[in-house]
């Protein structure tokens, strides 16, 4: 079980929140002006990195906001935890995976 | 200590070769997926000088970590088509690997609990009968007739309503088809490599030509991919990404009980999945763990999950224990279907997204990577699979649809 901190409401179990998959996807800018492939992009594809990836999650049974947290697809360590409009803080080099 | 000496370690089932520096065809994975390409590279295509590389040792992964269920009771014809393929391979496969793997056709159960399951089911039967897929509707009392065990009052949260009977699936074991590939393949000059981490791809242009691996450069201009759950590391080195999400699969076992599970059992509104192994444990499975991760585990809340929902099935099961749990990588796609085929790299060739259903899929799953790195051409088969249908929108979307939760 995870242990996730909310930044509104603190340290809580898991399942109290829902998981909302690589954080920082913007929706495109001009979706008419899409081609197949950029739809296809956008729709389907995302990151999957073994180590360090930005994600998002809900606090669903609590204050029901987003926030974004960077964790390591590995290890399961927490990282970062940081507001959904915040960029993506640099963190210090460690073991790149 | 006693000064007995060790008995002889009996005949080993394939040899432990070296890489040579040059092959046919390269495989990167030595899971069943992995060999059974292997074997119907040689089998089929008379392709022989093959290398299939494993960076830990042979059906290690999620060949070893599965609920071992077999079933072709898929909705859309295209996946019907290609598991149906592969249940027909299974029956036949004992024989023509000469290999007991414990194949046994003793059905599977989808169990339904509300109105929207009962008219999936039924959809699902039709369809699967139009597809020469074996099929039945059964009412409670013939679901009881086939597993006594499971309880059929309508006195619980969730009743059963009503189930999909599909009497050829079964169970094999997992690590003994492994085994009867490997060797198999082994017999027709396939070297399975050991202990080898492909870590770079060696390309010429657009093609590719061979792999950089711990154990040296090794080169072929057709590499196949069947990583599973490292499928996105992989093409991230060739230089593309797949439209895949690893995630953890957890699956448990109790102790051993006195055979009292027939068949096999899915629920999808409750979900689990619930078998009972030769030896005669408790095999239990549910869904994924929520988060992306390579860690080969997951949260201890899914495994509850899944006993609260086999109990409410299963209520003999209350004085049963956990003996194990575990968990494997799943490379889930968009639709849960799989993806098989060409790459943006030329002879570069890709076989994931089997996310949480693969096992029962290895003997097609193979025969057509096989086809499909021997030709250059997808088989009919997996022809609708391609990479490209995320593009052309002509998705295959079992999620919810393919008797099982994902």
């Amino acid at each position: 079980m995870l242990l996730l901190t909310c930044p509104w409401c603190g340290p809580r179990d898991e399942t109290e929140y829902h998981y909302g998959g690589q954080a920082h996807v913007a929706y495109p800018a001009n979706p008419a002006e899409l081609s197949d492939e950029e739809w296809a992009e956008y729709l389907f594809f995302r990151d999957n990195p073994k180590g360090p990836f930005a994600e998002r999650w809900v606090h669903s049974t609590g204050c029901r906001r987003w926030f974004n947290v960077v964790r390591d697809t590995v290890t399961y360590e927490v990282l970062a935890v940081y507001g959904p409009h915040d960029p993506r803080p640099e963190l210090a080099a460690g073991d790149p995976r | 200590m006693s000064a007995k000496k060790l008995p002889e370690h009996p005949d080993w089932l394939w040899r432990n070769p070296d890489p040579k520096p040059t092959y046919d065809a390269i495989v990167v994975g030595g899971g069943g997926h992995g060999i059974a390409t292997a074997y119907y590279l040689a089998r089929n295509h008379g392709i022989t000088n093959v290398a299939v590389l494993e960076k830990g040792w042979l059906a290690g992964g999620n060949m070893a970590r599965n609920t071992t269920i077999i079933r072709s009771n898929y909705l859309w014809d295209e996946s019907a088509a290609i598991y149906e393929f592969a249940l027909k391979q299974w029956e036949l496969l004992p024989a023509e690997l000469d290999y007991d793997f414990l194949f046994s056709q003793r059905g599977v159960l989808n169990l339904a609990h509300t109105l929207q399951d009962v008219r999936e089911g039924n959809r699902r039967v039709n369809a699967n009968k139009l597809n020469g897929v074996d099929a039945e509707w059964l009412e409670p009392d013939e679901v009881a007739k086939v597993c006594p065990i499971v309880n059929i009052s309508r006195d619980v949260r969730y009743p059963v309503l009503g189930a999909t009977f599909q009497p050829r699936a079964g169970i094999a074991k997992h690590d003994h088809v492994a085994w009867a590939f490997a060797r198999a393949a082994d017999r027709l000059g396939v070297d399975f490599i050991q202990n080898c981490e492909v870590v770079d791809f060696l390309t010429d242009g657009d093609r590719v030509v061979g792999v950089r691996t711990t154990r040296g450069d090794i080169h072929s201009g057709t590499v196949g991919l069947a990583a599973a759950g490292h499928s996105s590391v992989l093409a991230a080195k060739a230089g593309f990404r797949l439209p895949v999400q690893s995630h953890p699969l957890q699956a448990l076992v109790s102790e051993l009980h006195e055979p009292v599970h027939p068949t096999v059992v899915m629920s999808n509104h409750v979900h689990v999945y619930v078998s009972q192994a030769h030896k005669g444990e408790l095999v239990m499975g549910a869904g994924i763990d929520a988060y992306n991760g390579y860690g080969q585990r997951g949260s201890f809340h899914v495994i509850e999950h899944q006993m609260a929902a086999a109990l409410e099935l299963f209520p003999i099961f209350a004085r049963a224990h956990v003996l194990r749990t575990w968990g494997g990588i799943v490379d889930v796609s968009p639709d849960a279907s799989p993806i098989i085929g060409c790459t943006p790299v030329e002879g570069l060739y890709v076989n994931c997204g089997w996310g949480t259903g693969g096992f029962k899929a290895t003997p097609a799953s193979g025969w057509t990577m096989a086809h499909t790195m021997a030709t250059g051409e997808p088989h009919p088969l997996n022809k609708p699979f391609a990479l490209e249908r995320f593009i052309s929108g002509a998705l295959i979307d079992e999620h919810g649809a393919a008797a099982v939760a994902h």
